[in-house]
């Protein structure tokens, strides 16, 4: 018993509080908004960092139903502490849109539960229940600015095709459960080593694989992605970025390795195929933005092909590689939400690029961040990007998927233009307008993104044990 | 003897009952007919003994989708008839579907009863189906079934969130004023002369 609720106490925080707070939102006779935003994120750090404290006690919960290992506490800690980041750095936008309500941290915080069941799913059923409270709930984020016509098709348009998605995952689930007569990831891994690799199984495990490429946008599921990034608040684009596609993508390495771990040959094409299109689609399609939501939203399609690359490694290095690149990432991404919350003119919020010109005369400390993030997204070697991606291509190199890796860097050096694009526009057009001064939060996180990127200052310090951490999660899955 | 009677019986009333959906001019009457079909059909879920399956069908089908659809009728302001017309031109087409449909079944039906390879999971013959799911549902399953306690939960604060307004200036009814009011406040007496009015 204790040692059930020991195992789960990070999701028994989440819920029990998001419940309360929920409650006291409810019956409040004022707004909360501002209050609640603090609660969640308080919240959501411990949420993060309760497994560390309590001495990591790893083991299944429930039957079986959820599995709780060093997999399940690094992908919930920086599912949770990015989360966190996301709903301080909606504080301002909301505020001056006047759209802060409670129930934006209490759905965040619903989400992030989802992402938690997802990121330790030990049973098909846990997955899918994992998936779809996420989902809900991130349908409802989109929507947030419910007065606005284009979050109102975000939402819409996320919805309809999110529950696209859900079926197939749903046909390709009980397809697998038809053919090996379990939920349990492991009986199906012991099942499918027993009748090798039949086609039923195999037909289940592309449909399930399908489901799941649309949860982190991978081409050909991609198409959902631009318009709902562009349509939704911006702070929840930035929590879109991050969040939800960890938790999709480390589900994704931990069915590779468990209940598909015998038939690697077999996925193996599926995830080559997802890989080289997103790269190229994200890589081709951002080039005619002009959009910087939609930028980013090309930009996460890209970026999800590279940390499929080394997944399609399927080895201790390729889990280790897409953590490192993700968490890499996560962080990147965040800076440049910060960057781009901050684009506000006196008439209210602007996201063009062009929006951008002149930065570097205008507010030049922004611009010098913006670039070193712009230059981290590209892997350029100083800056953090540049050893996600080698951590990402290299398994990729080592399990002898050569082609995979060059078509991979062909597809970074492409996506280098428009990264480029963004910093031309900053240092070499005219001005055109001044953005008036953030808020501090928005500020702060900036700050902290780019420190971590511009890795001479903290890497010595962070490095060795992030490293060691990692490696330890990978080591999980196997 | 008597299940064969009761088989027969409940097979013809939701074929014909079926057939009456389709052609019920009136399209209040084409939804009561689906519930009697959805109710005859629960019955031969009784017969087959998934007792569970009948009742969820009832519960599910008759008691939220049938409903949902009669509100729909009732609603939306569609011209059936004019919906109607041209009814038989779609029949070849609307045939040919139903005539892949039946083999697809009969295939089905015939790859199940000749064995193939999909397995039976779970038997439980010494019990009922509501027992053995119950048994299932509050101990094995107990984790996911409180999870999806809250995808429910994230799903109504989302329609909350989406739709609901507070205006300003709604008069809304307060219990606690409504109980508290006296004679004394809500009643006035005046002394009228006669023929004078209140004035």
């Amino acid at each position: 018993m204790w040692q059930t609720l020991s195992l789960f106490a990070p999701e028994l925080l989440l819920a029990f509080f998001a419940s309360q707070l929920l409650t006291y939102g409810a019956f409040a006779k004022k707004d909360v908004s501002v209050g609640a935003r603090y609660f969640a994120v308080a919240l959501l750090v411990a949420f993060a960092l309760i497994g560390f404290v309590m001495g990591k006690p790893t083991g299944e919960a429930f039957k079986g139903l959820l599995i709780v290992d060093d997999y399940s506490y690094y992908v919930k800690a920086i599912i949770g502490l990015s989360a966190a980041a996301a709903l301080l750095l909606s504080k301002s936008y909301f505020q001056s849109e006047k759209l802060d309500r409670f129930e934006f941290s209490v759905l965040t915080l619903y989400a992030v539960l989802g992402m938690s069941i997802m990121a330790s799913a030990n049973n098909l059923l846990s997955m899918y229940i994992g998936i779809e409270m996420q989902s809900l709930a991130l349908y409802v984020l989109a929507a947030f600015n419910r007065d606005s016509l284009r979050a109102s098709e975000a939402g819409l348009k996320y919805f309809v095709l999110g529950a696209l998605s859900s079926g197939l995952l749903l046909y390709g689930a009980s397809m697998i459960y038809g053919f090996t007569g379990s939920l349990d990831f492991a009986t199906i891994a012991a099942s499918i080593k027993e009748q090798g690799p039949t086609t039923g199984i195999v037909a289940g495990m592309v449909f399930l694989l399908c489901g799941l490429g649309f949860k982190i946008s991978a081409a050909p599921f991609h198409m959902w992605t631009p318009d709902v990034y562009e349509g939704a608040p911006t702070p929840v684009t930035g929590f879109f970025a991050v969040a939800p596609k960890l938790a999709a993508i480390a589900l994704i390495g931990r069915i590779l390795i468990g209940p598909l771990g015998e038939i690697t040959s077999q996925w193996q094409q599926v995830i080559i195929v997802m890989s080289v299109l997103s790269m190229f689609v994200g890589a081709i399609g951002a080039l005619v933005q002009s959009n910087i939501k939609r930028l980013m939203a090309y930009s996460s399609i890209a970026n999800m092909g590279y940390a499929l690359v080394p997944l399609a490694a399927g080895t201790v290095a390729g889990i280790k590689g897409m953590l490192i690149f993700m968490t890499i990432y996560v962080i990147t991404v965040i800076g440049v939400f910060a960057v781009i919350l901050q684009m506000r003119i006196r008439n209210g919020m602007v996201e063009q690029i062009s929006d951008l010109s002149g930065l570097s005369k205008t507010n030049r400390p922004l611009a010098i961040v913006m670039t070193i993030l712009m230059f981290s997204l590209m892997g350029i070697p100083p800056l953090l990007g540049f050893f996600g991606k080698l951590f990402a291509f290299l398994p990729a190199f080592e399990a002898g998927l050569i082609p995979l890796a060059i078509l991979a860097l062909i597809a970074s050096v492409i996506s280098a233009f428009y990264y480029l694009r963004v910093i031309k526009v900053m240092w070499m057009d005219e001005a055109e307008n001044e953005f008036v001064t953030a808020p501090r939060a928005v500020r702060v996180i900036l700050l902290i993104s780019a420190l971590i990127v511009f890795p001479v200052l903290l890497l010595p310090f962070f490095a060795i044990p992030a490293q060691s951490l990692i490696s330890q999660a990978a080591l999980a899955l196997f | 003897m008597l299940v064969a009677i009761s088989f027969y019986l409940l097979a013809f009333v939701a074929i014909a009952a079926a057939f009456m959906v389709v052609a019920a001019r009136n399209p209040v009457h084409s939804v009561m007919w689906l519930i009697l079909t959805f109710f005859s059909a629960a019955g031969l879920f009784i017969l087959m003994g998934a007792e569970f399956l009948a009742l969820l069908l009832v519960m599910v089908y008759v008691g939220a989708v049938a409903v949902l659809f009669l509100f729909v009728v009732m609603m939306l302001d569609v011209d059936f008839v004019e919906l109607k017309q041209g009814f038989l031109s779609y029949l070849p087409i609307g045939g040919l579907v139903a005539i892949i449909l039946l083999v697809e079944m009969i295939l089905v039906g015939a790859t199940y009863f000749t064995g193939a390879n999909a397995k039976t999971v779970v038997d439980r013959s010494d019990e009922s189906n509501i027992e053995a799911f119950g048994r299932v549902l509050y101990t094995d399953y107990a984790g996911v079934f409180e999870a999806a306690g809250f995808v429910l939960l994230v799903a109504m604060i989302g329609a909350i969130v989406l739709t609901l307004r507070d205006r300003e200036g709604v008069r809304k009814q307060n219990a606690m004023d409504q109980m508290a009011r006296t004679r004394e406040d809500g009643v006035e007496l005046v002394d009228i002369e006669p023929g004078q009015g209140v004035g």
